[in-house]
């Protein structure tokens, strides 16, 4: 299991109820019914991955995210996943909205722009940076905005977000195993993991 | 549908098969239908493969669309030139896996192949029943197949799989008999028919009515609506088919001359084509029945009839899971109508899959081996049924 999903599946509580969102061919939803028992869902937009996902069991709903949150009730799911997503949703305001509505907790993962290796990059060859963790040409990447672990937190404040927790990873992509960055994580991290209170958990209410 | 019925390209199969009946509703104990019309006796054919599990839990009924019978897969006899209709998808390590699971299909009533419908001889007058035969809905229809199940002493069922009107049924089921059935599979289906999809349906019954020799329905001692039925047919046709599909089939090629002929006769491939599926439906299918069960489909609102207006309310407490699915480039149930179901299926709280198969083949393309199709349903059922 890659690491980042072992991270996200670290803050799920047993039997759960669970919607994955961007969810691929199912991987971390099966692992967490398998490692967690959870009652899991997943959305997800490739016909091929979503006929994959559901042969091997789970339910999935084939569909993109913008539009697929907005039936469920506040408050419906113990937990909403955005996993290595964020970076190519478009209406990004509104589907942290809707997720802070419909999950009771969410959990959001993202490559980190700043990357002392992107630093590098930028700084010395004048290039659009290439990692393991943002391997597209600018031509060509599915990625439509670039993330900082900073830029999320000040989006949160903004909005009234409450972070319940912040995992900084430095792992390659696609990897097992890891670990969590705790010297500098603005510089060293590749990937965030943030989990976030919903709506129903936060009384007064955010600014989103 | 049965158009499609081709041998198993690796001989897998049911084998040999056989259609069975059950009576019921004997006078004066006659099943009242929707419309408040009573109807007996009511005998229905069906057929199973497969053999039944020891607590009958490995249930899987394939409800059929409107021309389709309880012929699901087999053979009659030896040397039978086509298997069922859906031999593609139900046998051995097929997409509904006879070695595991125990599969029905009835006839629906008022169809035309063994099961009581507007050809069938009326006790009362000695006669076919003609339009003496009362109008029906999916209710009538979903009501009449529970009384084979009573009959076969099973109170469960893993699944209900059914493409079209079959999918209506399926959907009828899991709202009727919630506590019945465990899983629901409709595909190519609707939860209401469009007005689009209504006007069609009229205007294939008026190619029948308007033929003069269906004469107020009474033609079952003279000569048949032939010409009306063909042309209903063609019409259906078409609505099964895409724009694509029929452009690559028949783009705009000529039947067999290089020119056009300059006269009404046949100049196209595509008009040869529907004139020979039209013709050869004739043979096989009742004109009333056809007019009565496309009456049928129109009817059916699954949240105007069981959710006083809300098809979330409709759904809301059902314990199936489901498995929606629908073809991108089927125009006579589009997805939209499919991701309606799903949408209200949601707010319902249900646990429900979606997905919409890419394909150029249409609405018909449920009946067709498809590789994505088979897997969506074995996955899913493997799941229901461990």
């Amino acid at each position: 299991m890659r690491f980042d999903l072992q991270i996200i599946a670290s803050l799920i509580r047993e039997k759960s109820r669970v919607l994955d969102l961007g969810c691929g061919k199912g991987d971390l939803l099966e692992f967490l019914q398998k490692s967690k028992q959870i009652e899991g869902y997943g959305i997800e937009i490739n016909e091929e991955k979503v006929i994959l996902g559901i042969a091997r069991g789970l339910s999935i709903i084939h569909g993109d995210i913008d539009g697929e949150t907005q039936d469920y009730a506040d408050g419906y799911f113990d937990y909403v996943i955005l996993s290595q997503t964020l970076q190519q949703v478009y209406k990004l305001e509104m589907v942290i909205k809707e997720i802070l509505r419909i999950g009771r907790k969410c959990i959001v993962s993202f490559p980190c722009f700043n990357h002392i290796a992107i630093k590098f990059q930028l700084l010395f060859k004048s290039k659009a940076p290439l990692t393991r963790e943002l391997p597209y040409e600018w031509y060509d990447t599915p990625n439509i905005r670039v993330i900082t672990l900073k830029d999320f937190r000040e989006f949160c404040t903004k909005h009234q977000i409450k972070i319940l927790k912040e995992l900084a990873i430095s792992t390659h992509y696609k990897a097992t195993s890891g670990k969590s960055v705790k010297f500098f994580p603005d510089w060293f991290a590749k990937y965030g993991v943030f989990l976030l209170a919903g709506q129903s958990e936060t009384p007064s209410g955010h600014g989103i | 549908m049965s158009e499609y019925g081709e041998h198993d390209k690796n001989g897998l199969s049911v084998g040999i098969v056989e259609k069975k009946f059950f009576t019921f509703a004997e006078p004066p104990n006659k099943m009242i239908m929707e419309s408040g019309a009573r109807l007996g006796p009511i005998t229905l054919a069906y057929e199973t493969y497969g053999s039944l599990n020891e607590d009958k839990s490995n249930v899987v009924m394939v409800l059929h669309a409107l021309s389709g019978n309880s012929h699901v897969a087999g053979y009659y006899s030896e040397d039978d030139e086509k298997p069922g209709w859906w031999d593609n998808t139900v046998g051995p390590g097929k997409g509904i896996d006879t070695n595991r699971y125990f599969v029905i299909c009835s006839n629906i009533i008022g169809s035309c192949y063994g099961s009581t419908g507007p050809s069938s001889k009326n006790p009362q007058t000695g006669k076919p029943y003609a339009l003496d035969f009362p109008l029906f809905t999916i209710s009538d229809i979903v009501r009449a197949q529970k009384k084979v199940l009573d009959h076969l002493g099973i109170t469960k069922l893993l699944c209900l799989i059914g493409g079209s009107i079959g999918g209506m049924q399926a959907l009828e089921w899991a709202v009727s008999y919630p506590h019945m059935v465990q899983s629901v599979i409709p595909i190519a289906s609707t939860c209401k028919r469009s007005a689009l999809s209504i006007g069609l349906s009229e205007a294939q019954r008026q190619a029948i009515m308007a033929d003069p020799n269906w004469n107020s329905g009474n033609y079952y001692d003279q000569d048949y609506p032939k010409k009306g039925l063909a042309l209903a047919r063609m019409i259906g046709h078409i609505t099964y088919l895409s724009e694509t599909s029929m452009h690559n089939k028949f783009g705009r090629r000529l039947k067999e001359n290089t020119a056009f002929s300059y006269d009404l006769s046949i100049d196209f491939e595509v008009e040869n084509y529907l004139h020979y599926q039209g013709n050869k439906f004739v043979e096989r299918f009742d004109a009333n029945s056809y007019l009565y069960i496309t009456k049928a489909s129109d009817y059916f609102d699954l949240g105007e009839q069981k959710g006083g207006g809300s098809l979330v309310k409709a759904f809301s407490g059902i314990p199936a899971k489901f498995l929606v699915i629908s073809f991108s480039s089927d125009w006579l149930y589009p997805t939209a109508q499919s991701r309606e179901m799903v949408k209200a299926m949601k707010k319902s709280g249900l646990d429900v899959s979606f997905c919409e198969i890419e394909t150029d083949f249409g609405h018909d393309s449920f009946l067709l081996a498809h590789e994505q199709l088979t897997k969506l349903i074995s996955g899913f059922l493997n799941r229901i049924y461990s």
